[in-house]
């Protein structure tokens, strides 16, 4: 009943808007249609420059309701990178818009048509043409220069010291792997994937490297504040992406294709909670590149907390091979660490069965 | 009202006195010669801007769905459940349904609107007019042209109506998503569907597009040389170069994309487990898909925008009742655009792995198409600049356009720095820097060209104070709509969420999204307003009674007011000027068809 209320009332309102369109168009031949098209024209030039005026209001206004809710100090080194660069740009592409919106709605309103004036004939300006090209050109040089210098400081090689972390999408989740004591992954091929035989990473178990693995899904990676991390990307099914909007990094997770990224994030959660005053604040993974129904819900959590925090919470975990190879349930870590080779017979013959 | 009247008191041979007089010996018209299956360069144009209307509508019906879901996303709306039945269960919009309808807005507004019915439309209707020639080089191809897209269109249009729905993958179409069934509904039936439509779209859009190059290039009248076109037709003419070299990039993706789904290749696919169950696919990559989809995907956002940015030109200068600013200096941007516009398209990449190095070659290219867009803008400026302007529906238009594209061009060199596009990549700030540039920019073009061409399609006008308010309301509409999603793209809001409560660092925008859903329903209003003035002032408009109503130099207002097939009457008329003679020596327009005066000063 509603919607058939509402539907009247539109088709209402269309049909006299209508009528007097209609109505104002007999008008204007009755009175002399040179005279009314005159007359709104002034009308319409008055409008642009409401326009314009309420327009700067409205981007001031827009500014103040906004500003406070979109995420506050960058949480990790290469954000205050991405910050800067963001400002800089914004100061010098504000300045643009305000100066050719001026100058579009004023000009609009100054030179509307009047019996009082001619036309300029005004065909062109080679000095003007070369002045509104070498000024943007060199704006962009610098913007271009700045915005590569960050590039590559992002995109560079991580540092050695990095602690790795391998994040794997899939519809609709986020699985982590940590590299144990030997700081190195074992080996997967994609073939060995499944959750059946306890094995969700399609690791290769006759890879040493594999034995101390960990791996983690249905909690937040954990990560350690001020301590550089290279994430390893990968995905299972479809392209997914890694969004860290608190970071300010991205990266997409494809598959086949394995992706990388590195940041040092600045601030634990904890700190985040003090700074945003919210008490229910967390990291959050967010799927940025469309993966099937489930994309908007594709969500993951990061922990960042004090190396002696992370410590304890790896320490609680097994490493998946502990899963599959119970009978071997011993101290992998060191023994792939120490003696990869030792183990690697015995450990085949556990797991092809 | 704006139009001005009875300046020239010239009264002209209606239409149907000529058609035994040009060309001889055509053959009698029949209702399906005439109006289906046409080779008359204005009809088929027609029937572009006709077609394109109607999938205007639909996509943008679309957004207002989604929107719905956006702005509310827990209410139910029980009428959608009578509509659209499991789709939107309770009421409320499914998740695959709203992937589906975004897809759809996308492809749809995308290629059938801002290509089909943009190009399509102008360029068939205004370059044989304005270059003096009495149709396309090639009638039959041109007719072919619309019919490939008649049948790309009822393809997709079927896609719709198909149980697994149509395609969902987002218009730009991803594998593996859009290659593997199982990963999505609409990755079943609907996405081959969608690749056939797209198939014969590219058809369609080359036979048109050689078409144009070969008309501009042969077919100019005495004394049209290439600079003494209007802009519209070097818009046009560049449209059609990058069309017809980017767009078979696209059918190869589409092809081999075809491939990988029916006939087990694995082009795109590689290392993929989908729902537990292990593909033999390896050796393929994701990325490739990408790069042929972009390289042409990065030049599409100029075929729509540049007919845009022509008819703007065109019009801003004749309502300025001045010359256009930089007539050379409008054509190198143009060109610059053109040629840039096939370097830049891996801007579109910057976080998929792509070498970092590679990625800065690609910022440099990218921010450097920034400087003949504001050399466009600042001649479009100086073109005003103590003018005599009249603000025409179609000038207001084009005076939007400007302004979009001044806001929606600037967000751009956010974008374009791969450093801040690792921040905003895939967020809502690309939504409205997109939205804003090339699709509400190329929609205001589009309108500027239906106003002020109207009269030579129809020999009637649209009503002009519908028209004022159509431009007023969708103006403020879209600055409303689009200008504060900035902001939700700033807090990292990735696109392509349809509801956000789950989330603790996106559901700060409740209300923001309400206010949004509420305009794009009132702008969405507004436009079928537009469609009604359009169809309405067809058949019961004010009629056009003299032949050059503008007052514009240009040839198409030297043909009868409503020109048959052959468009002009006896000889076509020989060009001895540019066309931007305005104000000159006092007078307030000279037509191209004037020989220069003894005493005339140059420009």
């Amino acid at each position: 009943m509603q919607t058939v209320f509402i539907v009247a009332i539109l088709a209402l309102g269309f049909l006299v808007t209508f009528q007097i369109a209609k109505a104002s168009e007999y008008v204007a031949i009755l009175r002399g249609e040179e005279r009314s098209r005159k007359q709104t024209n002034k009308i319409n030039g008055f409008l642009l420059l409401v326009f314009l005026i309420a327009g700067l209001i409205g981007v001031y206004y827009c500014n103040e309701q906004l500003k406070g809710k979109i995420l506050g100090a960058p949480a990790s080194d290469h954000g205050v990178l991405v910050d800067r660069m963001l400002y800089i740009t914004l100061a010098l592409t504000f300045i643009v818009f305000v100066i050719t919106q001026v100058a579009l709605f004023w000009f609009s309103y100054k030179y509307q048509e009047s019996d009082t004036r001619k036309a300029f004939y005004y065909p062109h300006n080679n000095k003007l043409e070369v002045i509104w090209t070498v000024i943007p050109a060199i704006t962009l040089t610098v913007l271009v220069g700045f915005g590569i210098f960050y590039w590559f400081k992002i995109t560079g090689e991580a540092p050695k010291d990095a602690m790795q972390v391998e994040v794997v999408g899939s519809q609709f989740k986020w699985e982590y792997r940590y590299p144990g004591a030997d700081k190195v992954f074992g080996k997967k091929y994609f073939k060995e994937i499944s959750d059946a035989k306890n094995n969700p990473l399609g690791q290769l178990w006759d890879d040493p490297a594999n034995h101390d693995d960990i791996y983690v899904s249905g909690e937040p990676m954990h990560l350690v504040v001020n301590k550089p991390v290279k994430l390893i990307i990968g995905a299972k099914d479809v392209i997914h992406d890694v969004g860290l909007a608190h970071f300010r990094m991205k990266m997409d997770a494809v598959p086949g294709t394995p992706t990388t990224m590195w940041f040092t994030p600045t601030k634990t959660t904890a700190d985040m909670k003090k700074e945003t005053k919210n008490p229910d604040f967390v990291y959050e993974i967010s799927c940025d590149q469309m993966c099937g129904k489930g994309h908007w819900s594709m969500r993951g959590e990061i922990v960042v907390e004090t190396q002696e925090e992370f410590d304890a919470w790896l320490a609680k975990k097994d490493p998946q091979y502990a899963k599959v190879a119970p009978a071997k349930k011993m101290e992998p870590a060191k023994d792939s660490a120490t003696a990869p080779g030792i183990l690697k017979d015995s450990v085949i013959a556990q797991v092809i069965k | 009202m704006s139009e001005s009247m009875s300046v020239h008191p010239e009264v002209v041979t209606t239409h149907d006195v000529h058609h035994d007089e040009h060309g001889g010996g055509h053959h009698k018209e029949t209702f399906i010669s005439k109006y289906i299956f046409s080779m008359d360069h204005k009809t088929i144009g027609k029937q572009f801007l006709i077609t394109g209307i109607i999938w205007a509508i639909v996509g943008g019906l679309f957004s207002v769905l989604f929107r719905l879901q956006l702005g509310y996303p827990d209410q139910s709306f029980p009428i959608l459940e009578t509509f659209f039945g499991h789709w939107a269960k309770g009421g409320q919009i499914q998740p695959e349904f709203y992937y589906a309808l975004v897809t759809m807005h996308g492809t749809v507004l995308v290629f059938f609107v801002l290509t089909a019915g943009l190009s399509g439309t102008f360029a068939n209707i205004l370059i044989p007019l304005q270059i003096g020639a009495r149709d396309m080089a090639s009638p039959m191809l041109n007719m072919l042209s619309y019919w490939f897209f008649f049948l790309a269109s009822v393809i997709m249009m079927s896609s719709l109506f198909i149980q697994t729905g149509p395609a969902a993958g987002g218009w730009t179409i991803y594998p593996p998503l859009s290659a593997l069934g199982q990963a999505s509904q609409g990755s079943k039936l609907g996405m081959d569907l969608w690749l056939v439509s797209m198939a014969m779209f590219i058809v369609s859009s080359l036979l048109g597009g050689l078409n144009y190059i070969s008309t501009i290039l042969n077919m100019r009248t005495k004394g049209m040389s290439m600079t003494r076109m209007p802009l519209t037709i070097w818009a046009m003419f560049f449209t059609a170069v990058l069309g017809v070299l980017s767009f078979p990039v696209l059918l190869s993706g589409a092809i081999l994309l075809l491939f990988d789904r029916n006939l087990g290749t694995s082009f795109f696919l590689s290392d993929i487990v989908v729902n537990g169950e292990v593909l033999p696919n390896e050796g393929g990559s994701a990325i490739l898909f990408q790069h042929l989809f972009w390289f042409l995907g990065h030049p599409e956002v100029y075929i729509i925008l540049l007919p845009a940015m022509g008819m703007v030109s065109e019009i801003m200068s004749v309502n300025s009742r001045k010359p256009i600013f930089g007539y050379m200096a409008m054509l190198g941007s143009l060109f610059a655009i053109a040629i840039l516009a096939f370097l830049v398209w891996a801007h579109h990449m910057f976080v998929t792995g792509l070498n970092p190095f590679l990625g800065s070659i690609f910022v440099l290219l990218t921010l450097l198409i920034a400087v003949p867009s504001a050399i466009k803008v600042f001649n479009w400026l100086t073109t005003l600049w103590r003018g005599n302007i009249r603000f025409t529906p179609a000038m207001l238009f084009a005076i939007g356009f400007v302004s979009l594209f001044i806001s929606g061009g600037l967000t751009g060199i956010f974008l374009g720095n791969s450093t801040i596009d690792i921040h905003l990549h895939d967020t809502m700030f690309v939504v409205a820097h997109f939205h804003i540039v090339m699709g509400v920019a190329s929609f205001f073009g589009m309108f500027a060209g239906v106003y002020h061409w109207f009269p030579k399609m129809f020999g009637r006008y649209l009503n002009s104070t519908l028209g004022y308010i159509h431009f007023w309301v969708t103006m403020v509409g879209a600055y409303l709509i689009f200008w504060p999603m900035h902001y939700e793209g700033l807090a990292g809001m990735p696109r392509r969420y349809l509801d956000k409560s789950g989330w603790v660092s996106f559901n700060q925008f409740g209300d923001l999204d309400k206010m949004i859903t509420v305009v794009s329903i009132i702008v969405f209003a507004v436009q079928l307003m537009f469609v009604f003035n359009f169809f309405y002032s067809i058949f019961k408009g004010r009629k056009v009674t003299t032949q050059n109503p503008w007052g514009a130099n240009t040839l198409e207002w030297t043909t009868p007011i409503r020109p048959g097939h052959g468009n002009w009457v006896g000889e076509i008329p020989e060009v001895h000027r540019w066309p931007y003679d305005y104000g000159k020596d006092g007078r307030d327009f000279i037509p191209q068809t004037e020989p220069i005066g003894a005493n005339e000063s140059k420009h």
